[in-house]
Formats: structure tokens, C-alpha cells, sequence
């Protein structure tokens, strides 16, 4: 048992319905792990009370020691717990660089009174916001499109625009929610590398769900099967691959068995 | 207080909770389906109550020819409100649909004034309606009767439609999730048609009986009574029929009652509503019979 | 590689373009001030509040997408704060006749611009009051919630006669508001409230209004900065309050109706939803627009006959601009664009470099 990152027991009833059940998991500093299962096993909702749109009927949520189960989803982001969503959620209105530049802004220093008088400290500080976020443009190849309205980009550069918006609040564990769905085999591939890439430059824990299992089998280094909300398996891809519970909950219970 | 007067302002506050129920399930109904305050209800009531007005002195037909009619009118011009102001909007981020509303309801208030004026005109209430009755002792005049037992036959009427009727088996489907209704084959337009039209006939009847009520007929009468009719409907839960029911008499019963008990609070009455609706939002903001909402993420 | 920003060239060249075009409006302000006839200063005395008022409004609404109906509460609270404050004690015993003027207001007294900035502090007390209740919900129970706020308001006004003076109203105030007043803080809030727009402050708004969930999720708290929209939009409002109550020299609870909320509502959807551009050009058409539109309303004598006056028709007219705008050109006049000396020289072909 680490102090780095722990779910102990979550459990999410809606209404008669019980969409997790009794879901733990201990994340070490540093690691990839991934979370898979059918559609509707209750993936999102992991990620939704690890972030705070929801909160657990019960079971907590432990990161760094502390317990955060049920804080705001705004204040659990500012202790170091970035997410993307499974379908996109860019603040279509505004251009590419605005969307990276307001992931900064629950760090920023100067007071609301000093942006109204155009006080010379916040211009520097915006000016810094944009050089930074101009910077996760370029790491996500974006930068040539950094004044393009969001809304206005392609599929997968959207997915990627969701990576750097996350990124830009600096976290320490990123949760990724089907960043591949939607992608060609090729964009896939390039997101891989991409995935791997940030986690070395920016030290990063990664959780991750998809679908894409040679994504994820070749990308994680842990991983952990959902299935109608109870954990069903965990291990290394090697080990998940030929888990007979999971190839069940895949394809179904065999006919003649 | 004696309990004669005591009773009189019960059932004074019976017949004008009966009227806010009535109009409160017509913005209930179109919230369910539309996610949408159809602020141009409230003046339905101002609508049907000239048209009865109009029927009545200048057609000289019978008062129960006229009502019903002046009903049917208000129902196909709560179609036409629907058509004409919401329908281009389906698409159309919400804040768009509530300001195209606000503006239905501005151009009818202000439509009637320039065409009829705005000086308040009495309402031709019919003799029997004007009939003062005697009930153990407690003088009452038969129309706060009649009311409740109008708003009683008028639900029932409406409770069948909606829960023992294929239409109203659509009506309810389509409130749950209209995409989906929309895929199961319904024709979900004419489903929202007909709920505008059973909506804005029930507002009808409450505009008719409350100008009855209080005969002062003027193009901004159903201001008032529909910002509170949405709150009774938000009290019970909105999206919920019976629940708008109950709000409509827990608001009305509470306003007179209120005013009743404390008459140097008469000049506060009609804040009496928000600042309940206020303390709803704070402490319960779906309603007292509504569901919980939640964050789709 | 870096980002860079605007170069230095530029930059200088827009301050000196800003500076240029204040001067501009200070002449026009002189001359008309000492020249305009009493018909063109009201009107230019109109568009000037009417822009504080749009703008301040259009933060609310269009930069943070929520449907606030009650901006005539706070002017409200800003028009009787203010007029409280200016009458001298004397004047206030002699009015307040049915019922007396509560202590402190009984006695205090404030030279115009303090007055102005109490009654902008005192609406932004009233917003901080409301706010809790008011940001419990979103979208259609937003609207009625702050729509009930303002009815409330009315209530209260006419019923408090101890404060207000009831339907009687305060009469008699002096018309302080003259074309420098009015035009200065016009000026003060467009520049204020364009700088917060850009800012940080700005941009996690507009996260909000675009997608709250995301904006949530990228560590903005939408309570602080939906309130703060609505604090600051409450101030600026209750200072134009201010300005109004000393511009019509009388006010009573009928003057603040929701009808003065339809109408900035109209500016502000006119103008474009969500640009501060727009919102000045929506206030400045509809404060000229409105005058002009009179003629509607007043009888019309043709020479041989005269066609009587109709009351509502104004009205009848703006409901209908409202409707076709959202109808059919949803994005108004400016849309969410702004004015910018970039957009102006790049359209005259004199871009520097
Ligand atoms: N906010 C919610 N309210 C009610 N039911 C929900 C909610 N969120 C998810 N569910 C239900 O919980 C189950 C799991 O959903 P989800 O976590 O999105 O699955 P996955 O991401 O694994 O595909 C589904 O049956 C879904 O309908
Ligand atoms: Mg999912």
C-alpha cells in the first residue's frame, strides 16, 4: 500500500442501479496504468469520482495522504488530478490557445481588481500564461493552429487538444478516457508514443481507459478489467490477455462449454 | 379570526390555488418536453379571457358556447406560440429559446394593448357563477365552488389522457428522453403540438375562471399569475403533473392564508412567492416531488 | 521558438489610437454641452447610460452565458441609494410625508460621486445577498430566480415607505447628471470591463459559459467567477442607477419595471450576445432609436385628419426586433466579435508591417 494514489471500496448507486461496485486500486508514482471493460461497465464513473462530478456512495478516495472523496471537482484539479473527457468537451468558442491558456488560471496569482485596472503585473503574468501554453501547443503538435477556433479542428486533433488542456494544469496523475476512440490505426499509434513521451517529459502517473486493446495492451504496464461494475481482473497485459474471465466478459459466455 | 372567515379564506384559498394549478401544469407539461420556462403561458390567460370577453359581447353567443370556444382558440394560438417562437429553435442553444419566450410574451402583452387598449374591461360573468350561497352558516359565493370542482374534473380529463391513452403514453415517453422517443418512430412535433394544445387549454380555463374571479380584464392580467403558477410548478417538482398540482394549492392556500393571518403583510403578497421559491432553490432545488438532477459527464 | 505577443510597434500605436479617440468624444461631448440642444444632450445623456447599463449587463449574459433578468433590481438599488444620499435632509423631511425616512438616511448627505459609488456598493451587497440562491441552479430556474429578485425589489419599494417613500417615489432630486457624468463612467466601465473580459478572470468566464463541466474540470470554480461577473456587473448597474435617478430628477417603483430589464436584454441580443462592441452599439441605436420611435406613439396630425396616438406600439416593435433577431440572425450585429484597431487598419490596408 502506497500514499500516492488509492481507491478503497468505491461504490456509485444510481437510483436501483449499482454502476461500481467495490472498486479499489493502488497506483504507485510513475506508473501507466489502464482500465478496460464492455461499454456501460462503469469506467467513466471511476474517473467521475476520482475527479469529483461524483461523489461515492460510499468507499474513499485517497491522493497524497490526504482524503479527497467528495471535494469540488475544481479543487481536486488543483491538487494535481487532471482528466480529458470520453466525449470531447472543448470550449468550442474559443480559440486553441485560449482553451490550453484557461487551465492556468487556478493558479494564478494577481487579484481580480488588478486584471480590471490592466495592472502592468498581471500583463506580465499573461504574457507568461501564453508563452506556457503556447509551449503544450508545440508538444502536442497544435502550435500552427493555436489561433484557430476549437470547434474548427479535426477529430484528432480535438483528442489531442484535450491532452494539452490537462496538461496545462500541471497534474501529477493524468486520467485519459478513451483518448484513442474515433482515431485511424495510424493517429492511434502516433497517440501512443505521444502518451509515452509526456509521461517522461512531465513525470507523470497515467490511468487510462480505452477500448483500442492493442493500444493498451502495448502501452500500460498494469491493467484492470471492469465488467457490469465489479473488478474482474488485474495483471499485466500478458496476463489479462489470457485471463478466461475476461475473455468472457469479451465474448460472452461460451455456448457449449 | 372567527371560523367564519376563517373558512371563507379556505376556500378563497382553495379556488385560487385550483387556478394556479391549472396553469401550472401547462408550464410543467412543456418544461417535461421542451426543457423550457414558456414565459408567453401566463398570458394565455389574458388571451382567453378577451376571446371570451369578444364571444360573448360582440358575437353574443351563450356563455357556455363562448367559454369553450374561447378555450379551443387559445389552445390552437398556444400551437401557433409553439411554431412560430420554439420550433426554429430546437437546435438552438437554450439561452436563444428563453429570450425568443420572454419576446412571445412582450409581443402578446403588448399586441393586446395596442389593439384593445388598456383600459380594464369587466368580464361578463354569468349570472349563476355570481350566486351567493349559504354553507353552515359561511356565506360563499358558488364560483369558489365551482373552481376546485372544475380544476377537478379538468385533471381528471387530463390524468386519463396522459396515463391511460397511447398519446399519453408518448407524451410521458418523450418528457423521459425525446431523442429517444424520437428513434422508437413517434412523431415527436406532434406530440409536442398536442402538449402545447392540452397546456394552453388548461391555462384557458384558469384565465376564463379567473376572470370570473376577479373581473378585471387587462393586457398584462396574466403576468402575474404565471410567474407564480411556474413557481407552484417548480415548488412541486417540475415536470411533474401532480406535483404542479399540489403546488399550485400549497402557493395559493399560502398566499391567502398568509395574508389572512397577517393582514400588515397584505402589501407583501405578491413576494411571497419568490421568496418561497428562493428558500425551494436554496434547500431543495428540484421541487418537493421532483428528481434529483445530475452532471452528465 | 516563442509565442510572441503584440509587438511594441503595435501596442504603442493602439494606446495612442485609444487616447486619440477619447479626445475625439470629449470635443463632441464639449460641443454639444455647450451648443447641442436640450433634445440631443437627452439623448446623448440615454446612450451613455444605456451603454454602462448594456455592458455591464452583456458580462452576465453574454460573456458568462446565463439568462440574470433581474439588472432593474440593482439599478433600482442604485437610483434610491444614490437619490437618498444627495437630497439634503431638509428636502427628504419635507417628502417623506405618509411615513419617515429611517435613520441613517434621515440625516446623511454625499456629494454626487459618493453618492453615485454607494449606490453602486449597496447593489453589489444586494447581489452578494441573492447569490446564493441564485447560482444553486442554472439556465430557466436562473432566469426566474433573478426575475423574482426583481419583482421582490418592486414590492419592497413601493411597501418600505420608511425607505423609499413608496408608489409617492422621490421627486425633486438635483439633475447632477450632465453629459461629462454620464459619458465618464460610460467610459470607466467599458475600459474596465473589457480589460477583465481579456483577462484570465475573462477567459475562465467564457470557459464557463462554453462548457462548464470542462471549465470545472480544468480547475476553474465557476461559483467565484459567475459571482464576480455579478458583483461588478451589479456595481456598474447600480452607479448607472445613480446616474439615472439625477438624470430624470424623479423615481418611483414604476420606473424600474422588468421592462427596463426586456430592454437592455434587446441591446445586448441586438448588439450580439457576448461582445462588448455590440453591446455599445445596441445601447447607443436603441437610446436614439427609442427617441425616434416616439413618433409611433404620439398622435400624428396629417393636416386634414390626425391619427391618434397608440401606447404599447413602441413595444410592439421591440418585441418584435427581439424575435426576428433571435429567429433569424441569432448572432446579432457583432456576434462575439470586438472592435480592435487591428481589425480597423488591416480593413483601411494599413497594417504596420
Ligand atoms: N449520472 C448518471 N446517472 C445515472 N446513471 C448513470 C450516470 N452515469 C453513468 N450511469 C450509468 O452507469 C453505468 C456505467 O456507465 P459508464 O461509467 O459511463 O460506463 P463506461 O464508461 O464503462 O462505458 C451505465 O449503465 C450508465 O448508464
Ligand atoms: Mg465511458
Amino acid at each position: 500500500m502506497n500514499d500516492f494514489f488509492r481507491l478503497e471500496s468505491l461504490v456509485m448507486q444510481f437510483g436501483g442501479l449499482t454502476a461500481v461496485n467495490d472498486f479499489s486500486i493502488s497506483i504507485e508514482p510513475g506508473e501507466l496504468v489502464g482500465l478496460i471493460g464492455p461499454n456501460g461497465a462503469g469506467k467513466t464513473t471511476v474517473f467521475n469520482m476520482i475527479t469529483g462530478f461524483l461523489t461515492p456512495t460510499s468507499g474513499r478516495v485517497l491522493w497524497q495522504g490526504e482524503d479527497i472523496t467528495g471535494l469540488p471537482v475544481h479543487q481536486i484539479t488543483a491538487r494535481g488530478i487532471a482528466r480529458t473527457f470520453q466525449n470531447i468537451r472543448l470550449f468550442t468558442d474559443m480559440t486553441v490557445l485560449e482553451n490550453v491558456m484557461v487551465s492556468f488560471h487556478h493558479k494564478i496569482r494577481s487579484r481580480f481588481w488588478k486584471a480590471m485596472l490592466g495592472m502592468p503585473s498581471h500583463g506580465r503574468e499573461e504574457q507568461r500564461i501564453r508563452e506556457e501554453a503556447y509551449g503544450f501547443l508545440q508538444e502536442l503538435n497544435l502550435a500552427h493552429l493555436a489561433d484557430e477556433k476549437a470547434g474548427s479542428l479535426a477529430y484528432g486533433q480535438q483528442r489531442r487538444l484535450e491532452i494539452a488542456r490537462a496538461l496545462a494544469t500541471y497534474p501529477k496523475l493524468l486520467l485519459l478516457d478513451e483518448p484513442a476512440a474515433g482515431m485511424n490505426p495510424q493517429e492511434t499509434m502516433e497517440l501512443a508514443g505521444l502518451v509515452r513521451e509526456i509521461r517522461k517529459r512531465h513525470g507523470l502517473t497515467i490511468f487510462l481507459i480505452e477500448h483500442d486493446m492493442k493500444f493498451v495492451m502495448g502501452l500500460c504496464e498494469r491493467i484492470k478489467v471492469l465488467d457490469y461494475g465489479i473488478s474482474i481482473a488485474e495483471g499485466t497485459p500478458e496476463e489479462i490477455q489470457t485471463n478466461p474471465d475476461v475473455i468472457k466478459a469479451y465474448l460472452g459466455e461460451p455456448k457449449h462449454a | 379570526m372567527t371560523t367564519t372567515i376563517f373558512f371563507q379564506q379556505l376556500t378563497n384559498g382553495i379556488s385560487l390555488g385550483s387556478l394556479y394549478a391549472l396553469v401550472a401544469i401547462g408550464y410543467t407539461m412543456v418544461y417535461g418536453i421542451l426543457r423550457l420556462i414558456n414565459f408567453a403561458h401566463g398570458d394565455l390567460l389574458m388571451v382567453a379571457a378577451y376571446t371570451a370577453i369578444y364571444a360573448v359581447t360582440m358575437f353574443t353567443l351563450p356563455w357556455y358556447l363562448s367559454f369553450p370556444l374561447a378555450i379551443a382558440l387559445t389552445g390552437c394560438i398556444g400551437i401557433l406560440l409553439d411554431r412560430v417562437a420554439y420550433k426554429p429553435l430546437r437546435d438552438a442553444p437554450r439561452i436563444s429559446l428563453l429570450i425568443s419566450a420572454i419576446g412571445a410574451s412582450f409581443l402578446l402583452e403588448n399586441l393586446a394593448l395596442v389593439i384593445i387598449g388598456g383600459v380594464p374591461k369587466g368580464f361578463p360573468r354569468p349570472d349563476i357563477f355570481a350566486k351567493v350561497i349559504e354553507i353552515l352558516g359561511v356565506r360563499i359565493q358558488v364560483l369558489t365552488i365551482y373552481i376546485p370542482l372544475m380544476t377537478l374534473v379538468f385533471l381528471m380529463a387530463l390524468l386519463y389522457i396522459v396515463y391511460r391513452t397511447k398519446v399519453g403514453k408518448a407524451m410521458r415517453a418523450a418528457s423521459k428522453d425525446i431523442e429517444t422517443t424520437r428513434l422508437m418512430g413517434i412523431n415527436v412535433d406532434r406530440i409536442i403540438a398536442l402538449t402545447f394544445l392540452m397546456g394552453s387549454s388548461l391555462a384557458a380555463a384558469g384565465g376564463i375562471m379567473w376572470a370570473m374571479k376577479y373581473p378585471q380584464v387587462n393586457p398584462f392580467m396574466g403576468v402575474i399569475p404565471g410567474l407564480k403558477a411556474f413557481i407552484a410548478a417548480v415548488l412541486g417538482g417540475i415536470g411533474n403533473i401532480i406535483g404542479a398540482v399540489v403546488g399550485g394549492f400549497a402557493l395559493g392556500l399560502g398566499e391567502i392564508l398568509l395574508v389572512a393571518f397577517f393582514p400588515q403583510l397584505a402589501q407583501y403578497r405578491d413576494a411571497f412567492a419568490f421568496v418561497i421559491l428562493i428558500l425551494v432553490l436554496l434547500f431543495r432545488p428540484t421541487g418537493i416531488m421532483g428528481e434529483p438532477i445530475t452532471d452528465k459527464t | 521558438m516563442t509565442w510572441k505577443g503584440k509587438d511594441m510597434d503595435t501596442s504603442k500605436r493602439n494606446l495612442y489610437c485609444n487616447l486619440a479617440a477619447l479626445c475625439l468624444l470629449a470635443l463632441v461631448l464639449y460641443l454639444f454641452d455647450r451648443h447641442g440642444t436640450e433634445y440631443q444632450i437627452r439623448i446623448l445623456n440615454n446612450m451613455a447610460v444605456f451603454i454602462t447599463l448594456a455592458v455591464s449587463y452583456n458580462l452576465v449574459n453574454g460573456m458568462c452565458g446565463l439568462l440574470h433578468l433581474g439588472p432593474n433590481a440593482f439599478i433600482t438599488i442604485g437610483a434610491y441609494t444614490s437619490a437618498l444620499l444627495t437630497m439634503s435632509p431638509m428636502e427628504k423631511q419635507m417628502s417623506f410625508i405618509i411615513e419617515p425616512l429611517i435613520w441613517p438616511f434621515s440625516v446623511l448627505q454625499a456629494p454626487f460621486f459618493v453618492s453615485l459609488i454607494a449606490g453602486g456598493v449597496m447593489a453589489t451587497i444586494f447581489a452578494f445577498l441573492i447569490s446564493f440562491p441564485v447560482f444553486r441552479v442554472r439556465g430557466d430556474y436562473l432566469a426566474i430566480v433573478t426575475l423574482g429578485f426583481g419583482e421582490v425589489i418592486r414590492v419592497l419599494c413601493n411597501a418600505l415607505q420608511g425607505v423609499t417613500n413608496g408608489p409617492l417615489g422621490l421627486k425633486g432630486l438635483q439633475p447632477y447628471t450632465n453629459l461629462w457624468w454620464s459619458w465618464g463612467v460610460a467610459v470607466f466601465t467599458v475600459l474596465v470591463i473589457t480589460k477583465l473580459v481579456n483577462s484570465s478572470f475573462g477567459r475562465a468566464m467564457k470557459a464557463i459559459r462554453e462548457d462548464e463541466i470542462a471549465a470545472k474540470a480544468m480547475g476553474v470554480d465557476p461559483f467565484r467567477h459567475l459571482l464576480l461577473a455579478f458583483l461588478v456587473s451589479a456595481f456598474f448597474s447600480g452607479v448607472a442607477g445613480g446616474l439615472m435617478a439625477h438624470l430624470i430628477t424623479t423615481i418611483s417603483p414604476t420606473l424600474f419595471t422588468f421592462f427596463l430589464t426586456f430592454n437592455l436584454l434587446i441591446i445586448i441580443v441586438v448588439g450580439g450576445l457576448g461582445s462588448t462592441t455590440g453591446a455599445v452599439i445596441g445601447a447607443a441605436l436603441f437610446a436614439w432609436g427609442g427617441e425616434a420611435l416616439r413618433v409611433v406613439e404620439s398622435p400624428m396630425d396629417l393636416g386634414v385628419f390626425t391619427i391618434p396616438g397608440i401606447p404599447g406600439m413602441r413595444m410592439v416593435l421591440f418585441s418584435v426586433i427581439l424575435m426576428v433577431v433571435i429567429l433569424f440572425a441569432r448572432r446579432g450585429i457583432m456576434g462575439r466579435n470586438e472592435f480592435s484597431w487591428d481589425w480597423l487598419f488591416s480593413k483601411l490596408g494599413l497594417n504596420a508591417k
